[in-house]
């Protein structure tokens, strides 16, 4: 517990200076449709560098919708179209001369269900360096893959038995496993959709830490359905409902002083 | 009363009780008391009650009756002799009831005015149309009309009891109604012994199929040592004519053995990789509108009888593959119109929609989380395919070959058009092959005795091959089971 104090003490340091407002992803007019039904309805959100930014709202509401447009896995849905406009670092991902898979090594993403694949815990970290062929000998690969399982708070735990199948995890131990999985190809952003949703409350505590710990490197997008967790890891705060962004701001100030009536209602668990 | 008639009063009593006990139980929902069952499952109950002892009674009384018939027939008949004209006992009874069928085909004036002969009787039969075999004798047409007499007194009191069961099933169930009787737990109880005796039909059979194989095997290894039929390399068993036993053949298995595996393994070697491709593509990449149409052309290739794609190799594709390499070498043609090539190119064909139909199903089985956790790492769809999906896929995929090899081995008519039957030991795939189930079909056709070991070789070769794809297939059910349970 010491640690993660001095962890958030550094965090807040860094965050006073660094220029605090650099925007990472910008989305602007997003639309989803699923076929003729439209599921996101032009959303404006940016996403801030080196921050936490948590998409929160009921059920239904396009929070994982809109997830899933950042690095275009809405793609891989035959009948899902995305219409307005999402930039990473000012380029538009959804440009022709964007190359998908190139986008998601940039924007990792871990899911909500723990998904290690049915191989050795080694294997499951190596599977992405190795796609993109980040390590060149066998040393480089041991490298990141101990240095991804320690970014992800796991390496103490799986470096006896790396070569067990990753399957074999407690389910805690599993969403690290992906969290460490998505680290190795160094990515810029990770998107996590509901990441602590299939875990125990220990587990749950151990991931968040670990986001918190993240995104000193990386930046962070998280859907949640936890209020206290949206409050816990967060900097900034989206509220979706019904397809349409509520509203946006500073979690702090979320879950005080919400501007938005729905807002007001969804946080102190009048619906959702 | 014949027993169609009697089926039918039964089945009418049956519908009868039906809607009685429908009734009754409707009317006696007075809104007092909750009734247990809705009124329709006293109905059935009632029915089944009517129905089914009635039924069974049928059928013991049938088969009784034509045994008791048997016996009479039997017992009337004279002593036999030396002398008697007629070859055996049970082809008297036989024509004695044949008679009898035929006699009741004339009308009443010719029966009261019966001849004694059969030579007067004939004609008179003839003219309905009853065909009789020469040899029977002027003796037994009494014994025929009193036959008719007797069945006649069985069947009407046969009938009497059964439908008199019929309706004492029926009364017993209607005076059962009331409100908290159990009619949808007994109703539901029959179910399950009907569903059970159905399952169990299928099992039954499979092991009296064994059983009689394995009676007619011993049979056969009694004048073949099994060391010389299972390891024995030349196949030259020898037609024998009946009765002649001294001209013993050999009876190797191995090639005929070594045929069938080898023409699997080609036919595997066509359907396989072919059959894994299209169900990748069909699993990953087809867009649902492709799906939808060439899946189900896929699979009509596995509605195509097996005979046809045999006419198929030995008509077509067997002549043009020896005119080809005829035309390759200028001359002498190296592929044989029938050979293990040409028989395991069409099998594989026949077998593509096998394999890709069971491997589709096993990779859509693979879970969207897999495929999600790929692409999100920025991995392209034929990488995650590769890496992620087959592997996963692998045991299930492996299952599905093992049963289809399983098919390839037990496959006969296209082998016995295109693999030829020469018993050869060869690995020219160019060259003819036979199998095992090619050599069952030529033990078990034309005229042989039953019981010389030529013919009874092909029990223990239909033995062989059953213990071979028992074995792959409870091999390849227990990988596809494993496999299953990595998700759940």
């Amino acid at each position: 517990m010491n640690i993660m104090t001095e962890q958030s003490l550094e965090n807040a340091v860094g965050d006073k200076m660094k220029s605090n407002e650099v925007i990472k992803m910008r989305g602007d007019k997003v639309g989803v449709f699923y076929g003729e039904k439209q599921a996101l309805f032009d959303v404006d959100l940016d996403v801030r560098l080196n921050q936490v930014t948590a998409l929160i709202g009921p059920s239904g509401c396009g929070k994982s919708t809109f997830l899933r447009c950042l690095n275009r896995m809405n793609d891989t849905i035959d009948s899902a179209r995305v219409t307005g406009k999402i930039t990473l670092d000012e380029e538009d991902i959804y440009d022709k001369n964007i190359d998908v898979v190139e986008l998601r090594a940039r924007v990792g993403m871990v899911f909500q269900k723990p998904n290690p694949f049915p191989k050795s815990i080694y294997e499951n970290v190596a599977y992405g360096p190795r796609i993109h062929g980040l390590a060149k000998r066998k040393a480089d690969m041991d490298q990141i893959v101990e240095s991804s399982l320690k970014k992800a708070a796991i390496w103490n735990e799986v470096k006896d038995r790396l070569q067990e199948p990753g399957t074999g995890l407690s389910g805690g131990q599993q969403q690290r496993l992906c969290i460490a999985r998505a680290i190795a190809v160094s990515p810029e952003v990770i998107l996590m959709d509901e990441p602590c949703s299939a875990l125990d409350p220990i587990a749950t505590a151990r991931v968040e830490e670990l986001i918190d710990e993240l995104r000193q490197n990386y930046t962070i997008v998280i859907v949640t359905h936890s209020m206290q967790q949206a409050a816990r890891v967060s900097q900034r705060t989206a509220m979706f409902h019904l397809g349409y962004l509520v509203e946006e701001g500073a979690t702090d100030k979320m879950f005080t002083t919400p501007d938005d009536k729905r807002t007001q209602d969804y946080i102190t668990g009048r619906f959702g | 009363m014949s027993s169609l008639l009697v089926l039918a009063i039964v089945v009418a009593v049956g519908l009868v009780a039906f809607f009685i006990g429908r009734q009754r139980a409707a009317a006696q929902d007075n809104g007092k008391v909750k009734p247990h069952s809705r009124a329709h499952y006293h109905g059935w109950w009632a029915f089944l009650l009517a129905v089914l002892p009635a039924l069974l009674l049928l059928a013991v009384w049938a088969v009784g009756s034509s045994v008791y018939l048997d016996r009479h027939i039997h017992a009337a008949l004279p002593e036999r002799t030396v002398d008697s004209k007629v070859a055996s006992e049970a082809l008297d009874v036989s024509l004695v009831k044949s008679l009898a069928r035929g006699l009741r085909k004339l009308d009443a004036g010719t029966l009261a005015a019966m001849p004694a002969s059969f030579a007067e009787l004939q004609p008179l039969l003839a003219a309905k149309g009853v065909a009789l075999a020469s040899d029977t004798q002027d003796y037994m047409i009494p014994i025929a009309v009193e036959a008719n007499k007797v069945q006649d007194r069985l069947g009407l009191f046969g009938a009497i009891v059964i439908l008199a069961s019929s309706i004492a099933g029926a009364f017993y169930a209607l005076r059962q109604i009331a409100p908290r009787a159990r009619a949808r737990n007994n109703v539901e109880r029959l179910m399950l012994w009907g569903l059970l005796a159905a399952s169990t039909i299928a099992i039954l059979t499979t092991i009296g199929i064994v059983l009689s194989m394995l009676f007619q095997t011993i049979t056969f290894f009694e004048s073949v040592s099994p060391m010389s039929f299972f390891f024995g390399t030349v196949w030259d068993p020898r037609f024998a004519a009946a009765g002649s036993g001294g001209s013993q053949g050999q009876f190797g298995l191995i090639p005929l053995l070594a045929g069938t595996l080898y023409i699997a393994a080609v036919a595997l070697l066509v359907a396989v990789p072919v059959g894994l491709m299209s169900a990748v593509y069909m699993a990953e990449y087809a867009t649902p509108k492709v799906r939808s149409v060439v899946k189900p052309a896929l699979e009509l290739l596995a509605g195509i009888p097996t005979i046809v794609y045999g006419i198929f190799a030995v008509v077509t594709l067997g002549p043009f593959l020896r005119d080809l390499s005829a035309a390759l070498t200028g001359g002498s043609p190296f592929i044989q119109g029938q050979s293990i090539f040409t028989a395991g190119l069409v099998m594989g064909v026949m077998l593509i929609p096998v394999v890709s139909s069971l491997s589709d199903d096993i990779i859509t089985a693979v879970p969207r989380a897999m495929r999600d956790g790929s692409l999100g790492l920025g991995a392209t769809r034929s990488e995650t395919i590769k890496r992620v999906i087959l592997p996963a896929a692998l045991p299930g995929i492996v299952g599905a070959i093992l049963l289809t090899a399983s098919r390839a081995i037990g496959e006969t008519m296209i082998v016995v058009l295109a693999a030829g039957v020469a018993a050869n030991l060869t690995i020219n795939p160019f060259e003819a092959m036979t199998t095992i189930t090619v050599k069952i079909v030529n033990q078990l056709t034309g005229d042989l005795e039953f019981n010389s070991p030529q013919t009874l070789v092909a029990f223990a070769l239909g033995l062989t091959l059953f213990a071979l794809t028992l074995v792959m297939n409870i091999v390849a059910l227990y990988i596809v089971r494993k496999y299953r349970e990595q998700y759940e």
